[in-house]
């Protein structure tokens, strides 16, 4: 992605999660009473997020790959289990990912 | 008159309830210092994978100081990192984002602030100013521990994503620290609590939308897993970030189905 690309991409999503945020401060309290939409909205941000967890670990670019990460990831969730804050379980992982390809191991 | 009680917004308190107003005043600060500072180092992650993914530090400034909402950052360099087009990146971290207009609808009436204010405290509408002002006991506190988390989260998630992001530029390879895998992990850190797998009171919103029940609980975890799923299929045959925003169809179908539901009222209507 060129730097003006960069810039356009990082400009409207700014704009637009701004937009989204005062857009609760400005539409009527009535919209809370609607029992449907926080469920929605709820499963709509675990859906997005487990997406994006499945593809940064299982995939590089558009195959599907397994390597270093996916032991790293197994140890970041004993880190989430064990309660541990996250940038313990950030940092864990990286250094069993980086660990592992130092050693030359499911590089 | 050196005895004149002093007006409070819940009306005349009697010195008994002042103290008692201090008291949760300060639980809501000490909260919001240390929700800021765990989520602030966060940002060190932010920063350096923002840079990996082939954001300047600029770029990466940017969305810290003026998106700011993490799982909509990790998002938007998640997908450019893979090679994803604007739209998707755009339409990954606003889809992220809606749920903070949620928040928002929660905090309007709770912070009742007008012109510049209200632009304020929309900005610092996140998950943890949220999660925060829906953990004290009263609306005074409320307020206190939305702004001081929110401000306190803006100023250290900032200061730690610079970090971050010259400490990564510094940094080479991004596979060979293991970033990729780091990236990884953030998003299972942003999806854990979510799935209440452990019943931690996580900051994470949760608490405030709604109660979690275990019905709820189970059409999360069935969505998580049947999102992650379609994902994984759609790698192979749709351009890169596609696959993320395809994963969203899990959460309408779930949605429209609530399987966790139909279980717990199958259950509750034999018993």
């Amino acid at each position: 992605m060129s730097g003006t690309a960069m810039w356009v991409t990082v400009g409207i999503a700014s704009a637009l999660c701004f937009s989204l945020k005062l857009a609760g401060y400005l539409l009527p309290a009535s919209w809370l009473a609607k029992p449907r939409l926080a469920p929605i909205v709820a499963l709509v941000t675990v859906a997005l997020l487990a997406g994006l967890f499945a593809v940064q670990t299982l995939t590089t670019g558009t195959e599907l790959v397994v390597d270093a990460r996916l032991p790293a990831v197994v140890v970041a969730g004993v880190a989430l289990w064990r309660r541990a804050p996250f940038i313990v379980v950030v940092i864990a992982a990286a250094a069993v990912a980086a660990g592992l390809r130092m050693i030359g191991w499911c590089a | 008159m050196a005895r004149a009680r002093r007006p409070t917004p819940t009306g005349r308190a009697p010195r008994e309830s002042r103290r008692a107003a201090g008291r949760h005043d300060r639980t809501a600060v000490r909260q919001a210092l240390s929700v800021a500072v765990a989520t602030g180092l966060y940002g060190i992650s932010f920063g350096a994978l923002a840079v990996a993914s082939g954001l300047s530090v600029a770029h990466t400034m940017v969305l810290s100081a003026v998106l700011f909402s993490g799982a909509s950052q990790f998002a938007l360099v998640g997908v450019i990192g893979a090679g994803g087009s604007v739209a998707a990146a755009v339409a990954s971290a606003a889809l992220l984002g809606v749920r903070n207009g949620l928040y928002g609808l929660q905090m309007s009436p709770l912070t009742g602030a007008r012109g510049i204010r209200r632009l304020a405290a929309a900005h610092l509408t996140i998950d943890e100013s949220t999660g925060v002002a829906g953990a004290q006991v009263t609306p005074e506190a409320a307020r206190t521990g939305f702004w001081r988390t929110g401000l306190g989260v803006w100023v250290c998630w900032n200061v730690l994503t610079l970090a971050g992001a010259l400490a990564g530029d510094a940094m080479g390879d991004p596979r060979a620290w293991g970033l990729d895998a780091a990236a990884s992990a953030a998003f299972l850190g942003l999806l854990w609590p979510r799935l209440a797998l452990a019943d931690e009171p996580h900051a994470s919103a949760s608490a405030v939308t709604s109660v979690h029940p275990n019905s709820t609980r189970r059409d999360a975890q069935m969505a998580a897993g049947l999102a992650a799923v379609i994902a994984i299929a759609l790698v192979p045959v749709t351009p890169p970030g596609v696959p993320v925003l395809g994963a969203v169809a899990a959460a309408i179908v779930v949605g429209l189905w609530r399987p966790g539901q139909r279980l717990a009222t199958q259950v509750g209507a034999s018993t």
